[in-house]
């Protein structure tokens, strides 16, 4: 059988790991229609391209569908707890760069840190009765953070885009989000808490430890490494 | 690991004994309104609970403990006094450890009683005993009470106090609240500008979201005024330091807690309560002068403990989860009992646990 290499299906994340292995003289290319996502490898012998969406990635390569796949550090420690005992990160790629970051209105002067956060949470829950909400797709990653951090009173709601929005419309009172610049914050007149980075993340290439590796498929994951470490 | 059939029948013994003990039988269901337990847990339970959901009932937690629904079902419809008994399986997430069961069986029993709280406590504790006895465990104790009412009475600001207070059993943020109140933490930059300046600041971005500005006005004055006390003083500070590392078999740890009780004079009531409960101790056959106490035990459990609070450990297997674990909740019964309240203690047992010490192999 030949090696499976996992690569995100659609949009800049696709080209750039398409740049990123032409640059190591493997061609990674879509086959057929537009709307097919059927794809080919050249330059290396043995491997088959599967292209899915970046977030299914870290599950398929712990379930050990696919040998290797390329995909954010945040999505694979986000869905996948003890990642490193089900996955080995091989090459951190140089692009994809996002930081998981806990954001709060910018009128909130009295708020900088995560200890003004937790009393501000108390406050907000005494005078509104309910818990303050923060909007986030990451809630495992958000979760150990803030019970590492000591962080009460506090409630996840499930955002999966737009999340920027949420706290105009009164569904949160702050964000915990994915941003490479903070352009998209700032439109939103939120500002970052100065010791709330959750997670540092880009694109990686990880090798899945669950998936078996037949003599073939040993063989080509070698040649491509081979050819990846030249490169480096 | 012990067979099922065989846990099951000792859990159901043990349910006997509880019940020959004076127990009423309960069985509370196995989904749980998940909002009663996010509501006093928060966020933290998710990483510890099983939550599934329906578009009818919302989100439902597969029982992570007995204690909850027992407390709901005695402040809706319990006699007083009352004692429990259950027997049944419990769910907890394990995503950090394989090896840790998800589900297992849990035996408890639990008292309510506004009469003699060192008798209840002490009766709970001597019941689980007898039902560990032969088998290799050591018993840890400690006392919650104590602690908050060093913090009751430190001579300072409400509003600090209760900020110490909510963070009880969170040790690291309880300890970075302390310094930063004994003056010890140096003031982030951020809050030295805030302070330095003065009027109301709010109105260069627009107010979004439901906190208003009003309230971001207000927690501005609450620091202003709180940056104008005083520390918390140093010998205040070195006594709760002192009396948090406390850890010596009962009869010395008493000794030196009475010790810190002459820079901590609030302590002298639970010290005697913890005194009333070591004699009602002594009196059911406990060996108290072996008894370890560690007044800083029960911090990191589960937080509605705030009295006494003990556990059991297996002797030779330092990795093993508690075979027994219990304590006194009396702020539950306030929280859940809408108004009302009433005292309790009460303890829950593994037969799995003490199955596998028995055969004496993992």
């Amino acid at each position: 059988m030949s090696l499976k290499l996992g690569v995100p299906s659609k949009g800049r994340l696709m080209e750039k790991t398409f740049d990123w292995f032409a640059k190591r003289d493997i061609t990674l290319s879509r086959t057929g229609s537009e709307r097919e996502y059927a794809g080919a490898v050249d330059g290396v012998d043995g491997v088959e391209l599967v292209l899915l969406s970046a977030g299914e990635i870290p599950r398929e390569l712990a379930a050990g569908r696919i040998h290797l796949g390329v995909t954010g550090t945040d999505l694979v420690q986000e869905k996948l707890p003890r990642w490193e005992q089900q996955i080995e990160e091989l090459e951190p790629m140089g692009f994809g760069f996002a930081d998981l970051v806990l954001a709060v209105p910018q009128f909130w002067i009295d708020v900088d840190t995560l200890d003004d956060l937790d009393a501000v949470a108390a406050a907000f829950r005494q005078t509104h009765g309910h818990r303050l909400r923060i909007a986030t797709k990451y809630h495992r990653l958000v979760r150990e953070f803030l019970t590492d951090a000591g962080v009460a009173d506090y409630q996840l709601v499930d955002s999966q885009g737009a999340t920027e929005g949420t706290v105009k419309n009164e569904t949160a009172e702050m964000v915990a989000d994915i941003t490479s610049t903070g352009e998209t914050l700032r439109a939103n007149h939120l500002k970052l808490l100065s010791d709330g980075l959750v997670l540092k993340s880009q694109a990686t290439l990880w090798r899945s430890r669950e998936a078996d590796y037949d003599p073939a498929e040993k063989k080509a994951l070698k040649d491509l490494l081979s050819l990846i470490e030249q490169a480096g | 690991m012990p067979k099922r059939s065989d846990i099951l029948a000792r859990a159901a013994r043990l349910r006997m004994t509880f019940e020959a003990a004076g127990a009423q039988v309960v069985d509370p269901p196995l989904l749980q309104p998940a909002e009663t337990l996010l509501d006093l847990y928060g966020e933290d339970i998710r990483a510890r609970a099983y939550i599934t959901s329906d578009a009818l009932r919302g989100e439902q937690m597969l029982r992570p403990d007995f204690t909850v629904p027992v407390v709901q079902m005695h402040m809706r419809q319990g006699a007083e006094p009352a004692r429990y008994t259950y027997a049944g399986e419990v769910f907890r997430r394990q995503e950090h450890d394989p090896d840790r069961a998800n589900e297992y069986l849990q035996v408890g029993y639990e008292v309510f009683d506004r009469n003699d709280s060192a008798s209840a406590d002490a009766e709970v504790f001597a019941l689980i005993a007898l039902q560990l006895r032969g088998l290799p465990v050591r018993a840890a104790t400690g006392d919650i009470g104590i602690l908050m009412a060093a913090v009751e009475g430190l001579n300072t600001t409400e509003k600090r106090k209760s900020a110490l207070m909510r963070h009880i059993w969170r040790p690291r943020r309880f300890r970075s609240l302390l310094e930063r109140y004994a003056g010890r933490a140096a003031l982030p930059d951020s809050r030295k500008k805030l302070l330095s300046t003065e009027g109301p600041l709010s109105g260069s971005a627009p107010a979004i979201g439901k906190r208003r500005a009003a309230e971001v006005d207000a927690r501005v004055e609450l620091l202003r005024a709180d940056a104008a006390m005083p520390p918390i003083s140093e010998h205040e500070l070195l006594a709760l330091e002192a009396l948090m590392a406390v850890r010596e078999t009962l009869p010395y740890a008493i000794e030196q807690m009475r010790d810190i009780a002459v820079d901590l004079p609030s302590i002298l009531p639970a010290l005697d309560r913890l005194e009333a409960r070591t004699a009602a101790m002594k009196a059911r056959g406990i060996d108290v002068d072996s008894l370890d106490f560690e007044a800083s035990y029960g911090r990191t459990s589960m937080e509605y403990y705030d009295g006494f609070v003990f556990g059991f450990y297996a002797e030779t297997k330092p990795g093993l989860p508690p075979v027994a674990s219990g304590g006194r909740y009396d702020a539950l019964t306030r929280q859940l009992g809408q108004g009302d309240e009433i005292p309790a203690v009460g303890a829950v047992l593994r037969p799995d646990l003490m199955l596998m010490l028995e055969e004496g192999k993992p």
